[in-house]
Parts: C-alpha cells; sequence; structure tokens
C-alpha cells in the first residue's frame, strides 16, 4: 500500500511527460512550417519554370527585348522587357503616391493624433488595408477610367496612372501600419529627453524621432515596392494591359503578375508558354523575396541601433 | 481626384525643405536670444509653433485625403449597386449568359473555400505561434522562421497560384478542386494567423505560466489550461481576419479551383466551384452584355463582407483590450 503509492504518481508523472514530448513535437513541426511552404512554394514554382530559363530561354533577348509573343508559331519570343517596364512604370507611380502619404499619416497617427481621433484612423486605415484586389481592380476599371478619360481628355482611361493611382491607394494603408510600428519602436524616452531640452513636437519628430525610426521607415517602404511589385489583380484589370514600353502615364502596360494570371488559363500543360509563365513567376519570387529579406535586415539592424 | 492627390504631395516637398532651415536653426539660437524673457514667446518660438501648426495640419490633411477617395468609392458603390440587391440576387443561379439570375452558387463557393481553407490553416498556425512564442529561443532557426513568416506574406498571389497549381492540382493531383485552391489560401493567408495569435499568446503574462509551472505542470499543461484558454477570443479575432482576407483573393483560386461556371453546387472538396471574387472579375471584364448594375452589386457585396469581418474583429479587440484583467 504505502509502497505503491509513489509508483503511481511517477506513471502519471511519465503520462504527462510523454505528452509534453509529443506536443513539442507535434507544435515544432507547426513552427518550421512556414520554411517547409517557402521552400516548397520556390521548388514548385522552380521545378516547371527553371529547365526552360536554362536550356530554352534566351536571357539577353529576355531582358532587352519587348516582344512577347509567347503563342506565336512556329517561333514564339520571349521578350520580357515591356513586362518590366510595365511592372516597374505602375509601381514606381504607386510609390510617388504612397509614400509621402503613408508616412504622412504615420507620423500623423504616431506622433500628433491622440486619443479617439488617432483610434478612428488606426481603425479606417486597417479597413482600406482589408479592400479585397480585385474590388480595387474593378473601381479602376469602371470609376476611375472615366474620370481619366474626362479630365485629361484622353482616349483610353486604363493607364499607367490609373494602375499607379490603384495601386498606390492600395499600397498606403498597408505601409502606413508597417511605417507606424516603426515610429511606435522608437522609446518614448527618446522623445522625454528631446522634449527636456525645450524641443517642440515638430523638432522632436524630425529631429529624433524620424532619424531613430528611418530604418524601420525605409523597410516600409520597401515592403510597399514588394507589394505593389507582386499585385495581380487590380493592375490587371487597371493597367490597359498592353504589351507596350510605357513613354508616359497616359500609355496602356502590361504587369509581369497580370501576364501569369491572363495567360496561364490558355496554355497547355507543359508548353514552353507554360513554362515560360512559371519562369516570370522564379522572378517574382526571388524579387520579392530579396525584398523582404532587406526589409527584414533593415528593421533588425535599426532595432540593434538602439539598443 | 487626381488633384487632390497630387497637391499635398507638392506642398509636402515645399514645406519639408523650408522645414528643415528652422528646425536646424533652433538649438543654437534659444539660448542666447531668450535672456530673462522666459515665459514670453520670441519670434524663434511663434516661428516653431507656426511651423509646428504647418505640419500638424498637412498630416492631417493627408489622412483626410488617403480616406475620403475610399469613402466616396464606396458611396458610389453602394449607389450604382444597391439597385442589383434584391432577394433574387443572393438566392439564385446565373440564368441566360449571367445576364438575369443571381450570385448564391458563387456564395456557397466562396463559403466552401474559406471552411475548408481554416480546417487546414488555423490548426497549423495556431502551432506555429505557440512553438514561436512558448518554445523559441532567440537563435537562427526562430530567425529563418520569422523570416519565411514574412516571405510566406511577400510572396505576389500570383506565384501562390503557380504554386497550388503545380503542387496540389498536378503534383498531389487534387485537379481544379475546393482542396487545392483551399490549401492554396490556406498557405497564403497562414501569416494572418501566426502573428495574430503569437500576439494573443505572448500578452498572457509570464508570472501566469510561472505560476502553473511551479505546481509541477509541464509546459505543454501549461500550454493547454493555462495560456490557450486566455487567448482564445484574441485568436479569434484573428482568425476573423483571416477570413476577410481569404474572401476576397481571386488570383490564388482563379487557376486551382475557382471556375467560371458550374451548373450545380459543389458536393464535395473534390469538385469545382464558383467563387465571389472570380465571379466579379469574369463579369467585369470577359462576359458581355451583363446587366450594369450586376457587377457592382457584386463588388458591393464582396467590400460588405470585407469590411463586416474586418469591423467585427476589430471590434471584438477593443471589447477584450477593455476586459482585460491583466
Amino acid at each position: 500500500m504505502t509502497s505503491s503509492q509513489p509508483n503511481r504518481i511517477d506513471d502519471r508523472l511519465d503520462a504527462a511527460w510523454i505528452w509534453d514530448r509529443i506536443a513539442r513535437a507535434v507544435i515544432f513541426l507547426g513552427g518550421i512550417s512556414a520554411i517547409v511552404f517557402v521552400v516548397a512554394i520556390f521548388a514548385f514554382v522552380a521545378k516547371e519554370g527553371l529547365g526552360f530559363i536554362l536550356q530554352k530561354l534566351d536571357l539577353g533577348f529576355f531582358f532587352s527585348s519587348p516582344e512577347w509573343r509567347p503563342a506565336q508559331e512556329p517561333e514564339p519570343e520571349f521578350g520580357g522587357l515591356a513586362l518590366i517596364a510595365g511592372t516597374a512604370s505602375i509601381t514606381g507611380l504607386a510609390m510617388l503616391i504612397a509614400v509621402p502619404f503613408s508616412l504622412g499619416v504615420a507620423i500623423y497617427i504616431g506622433e500628433f493624433a491622440t486619443g479617439k481621433v488617432r483610434e478612428t484612423l488606426k481603425i479606417l486605415v486597417e479597413l482600406l488595408a482589408a479592400i479585397p484586389s480585385v474590388v480595387w481592380g474593378f473601381i479602376g476599371l469602371t470609376i476611375l477610367n472615366p474620370i481619366i478619360i474626362d479630365l485629361f481628355d484622353v482616349p483610353v482611361g486604363l493607364t499607367v496612372l490609373n494602375a499607379g493611382i490603384i495601386l498606390g491607394l492600395m499600397a498606403a494603408p498597408i505601409m502606413t501600419t508597417i511605417a507606424e510600428d516603426a515610429l511606435k519602436a522608437v522609446p518614448d524616452s527618446y522623445r522625454e529627453a528631446a522634449e527636456a531640452m525645450g524641443a517642440t513636437r515638430w523638432q522632436v519628430i524630425r529631429q529624433v524621432v524620424l532619424p531613430s525610426a528611418s530604418k524601420g521607415l525605409v523597410a516600409a517602404i520597401l515592403l510597399g515596392v514588394g507589394r505593389g511589385f507582386g499585385e495581380t489583380m487590380a493592375v490587371l484589370m487597371a493597367s490597359g494591359h498592353a504589351i507596350n514600353i510605357p513613354t508616359s502615364p497616359f500609355d496602356s502596360a502590361r504587369a509581369l503578375t497580370a501576364t501569369i494570371a491572363a495567360e496561364l488559363g490558355d496554355t497547355a500543360r507543359g508548353s514552353d508558354h507554360y513554362k515560360a509563365l512559371f519562369s516570370l513567376g522564379i522572378l517574382l519570387f526571388l524579387v520579392t523575396f530579396v525584398i523582404n529579406l532587406l526589409a527584414d535586415v533593415l528593421v533588425r539592424k535599426g532595432a540593434s541601433d538602439r539598443s | 481626384m487626381t488633384n487632390e492627390t497630387e497637391d499635398p504631395v507638392a506642398s509636402a516637398a515645399r514645406l519639408v525643405s523650408g522645414g528643415d532651415r528652422v528646425a536646424d536653426s533652433a538649438p543654437g539660437d534659444q539660448g542666447g536670444d531668450q535672456g530673462g524673457a522666459l515665459f514670453t514667446a520670441t519670434t524663434l518660438d511663434r516661428k516653431n509653433a507656426r511651423t509646428e501648426r504647418g505640419y500638424h495640419s498637412l498630416f492631417l490633411l493627408m489622412s483626410i485625403v488617403l480616406i475620403l477617395p475610399v469613402v466616396a468609392i464606396l458611396g458610389l458603390l453602394i449607389v450604382r449597386g444597391g439597385p442589383a440587391f434584391s432577394w433574387e440576387f443572393f438566392t439564385e443561379a446565373p440564368r441566360a449568359q449571367f445576364t438575369e439570375g443571381g450570385i448564391f452558387p458563387a456564395l456557397v463557393g466562396t463559403l466552401w473555400l474559406v471552411v475548408v481553407a481554416l480546417l487546414a490553416s488555423v490548426p497549423l498556425g495556431v502551432a506555429a505561434a505557440i512553438y514561436l512564442s512558448e518554445y523559441a529561443k532567440d537563435n537562427a532557426l526562430t530567425r529563418l522562421i520569422n523570416l519565411a513568416i514574412i516571405n510566406l506574406a511577400g510572396v505576389p498571389s500570383i506565384v501562390h497560384a503557380l504554386f497550388g497549381l503545380g503542387a496540389f492540382v498536378l503534383f498531389f493531383d487534387f485537379g481544379t478542386s475546393i482542396l487545392a485552391a483551399s490549401l492554396t489560401l490556406a498557405i497564403m493567408t497562414l501569416p494572418v494567423v501566426i502573428v495574430s495569435t503569437r500576439e494573443t499568446l505572448q500578452a498572457v503574462p509570464q508570472s501566469f505560466r510561472m505560476a502553473c509551472w511551479s505546481l509541477g505542470a509541464t509546459r505543454w499543461q501549461t500550454i493547454r489550461k493555462v495560456v490557450l484558454p486566455n487567448s482564445v477570443s484574441g485568436i479569434l479575432t484573428g482568425v476573423i481576419l483571416e477570413v476577410s482576407r481569404t474572401v476576397g483573393e481571386t488570383a490564388p483560386v482563379m487557376f486551382t479551383g475557382a471556375v467560371l461556371f458550374t451548373p450545380f453546387l459543389p458536393q464535395g472538396v473534390l469538385d469545382e466551384t464558383m467563387a465571389m471574387s472570380l465571379h466579379l472579375y469574369m463579369i467585369a471584364t470577359v462576359i458581355p452584355d451583363v446587366p450594369p448594375e450586376v457587377p457592382y452589386g457584386v463588388a458591393l457585396s464582396l467590400i460588405l463582407m470585407v469590411l463586416v469581418l474586418n469591423s467585427a474583429s476589430i471590434g471584438f479587440r477593443v471589447y477584450l483590450r477593455g476586459k482585460k484583467k491583466w
């Protein structure tokens, strides 16, 4: 009787210990799932596209020719310059709008606004960020398109300008949120020290908060660029989708992402065209990967500079 | 609208270049000029106050300009899409080449996609968050996981679509099906669950865990009986947010499981389905002769779903913050 008591406790501890081990293993698998998926995404996209890049795609031609004629018989042409120029011009214009706005709004929310105003603004920005990209594309197609035609007296409103404005409005809320996080990461003691020296609030922002948060703010801009670069549906619907190196904001253009979305449905699996679209996917993956990596390094560096 | 958006940008640039000089000259001047008059405003003080008011108004204006167009757009969608709303619109299938009928199968399809995606991503996302919050040490692996989460969220949606096509449709041979589309969506929205759940778990005070450990509980017992019960509602907030993301995604489902039209509602996860987001894209761009109020109606339904879900998530979060005992 007396000797069986400790044994029972031991058994119970063992069961708990076993469950603890099992849970730890399962949770660890969940923990590394994100890594597994990122690797899997690259592996599966590369599986279809890498062979094509290495064996068939003329990289010099891809980066120098605007002739994207993947379905042309008998000699399809895979020139990516127009697509790259389209993506770059639309993203560039979007950033021209989104960068000043997101930084301004982030500073207002983070440093000027207080109480209810601040809470309301934060919620509104969050709601803006939630509007789906297909709805943004629809807005560009049906609302912004006639506005641009009327306002600038141009024949077509589905242009770099249209897609740039739509993309800017889409990216601004996300960049605002990240930029505001960067401002929040600056310790209050920095602000208090500057205020104790008699600095006005703007002087505190300009000379203490912004320099200290600069790396995080650059990261916010980078993530915005990555977001614009990878946006698909809105750009597909608002840009006019014309293969063309845009020379003005009133030209139609075509983005890398939109090309995949528009053409993948019509290609035969395993054909050169199909593989070419996957190789565009590899390019998109690699560019966004580098952008995200850079942003992460910047945020980390900003934090370690302060500590 | 374009005038509105460009004006503040130009004035921002002007103000910033002007503001520099004022701010830079300030610290040096202050000591000598003020002398005895400690509480009377000097020219410099007034100048500083003006600068500050200027920036304050500028940034306020920018916030308003960012939000106003969207309010206007929402208003326009309501005016143009509202007339499409009817009992028939939400309960019937499209007829006569999409010129009549409603969006019922697309609504049902979106529901299927969301539910199956949640079944896959919530357990996985919560496990990942538990690992990061309760187990992970500050080492290279943890940094790698965090980097992977950022990348998973940052990879373009069309690349997720390529992955879904290559992996789920072809390699695992699910075909174009709800299962393939939902798994693609699940992986894409996984970071939303992980990040929000991790924040919730980390908000549980360390003393709760210590109290539990000191009674001899294992790590898992502590997580199961103390950490998770105190985080359930916070996790739910993140899940609602994920639902709102999933509802609107188009590119990841258009090659993996969503189709323009199906004559029947899906019966299982291996069927193809219609979806709200793809339906909007198709009737707005590809299908001719759709009555003009119909795409506005679909866009309005989508945006309302997303806004309601997000508001619910935000409201829930604010309510929880008020209720918190620690």
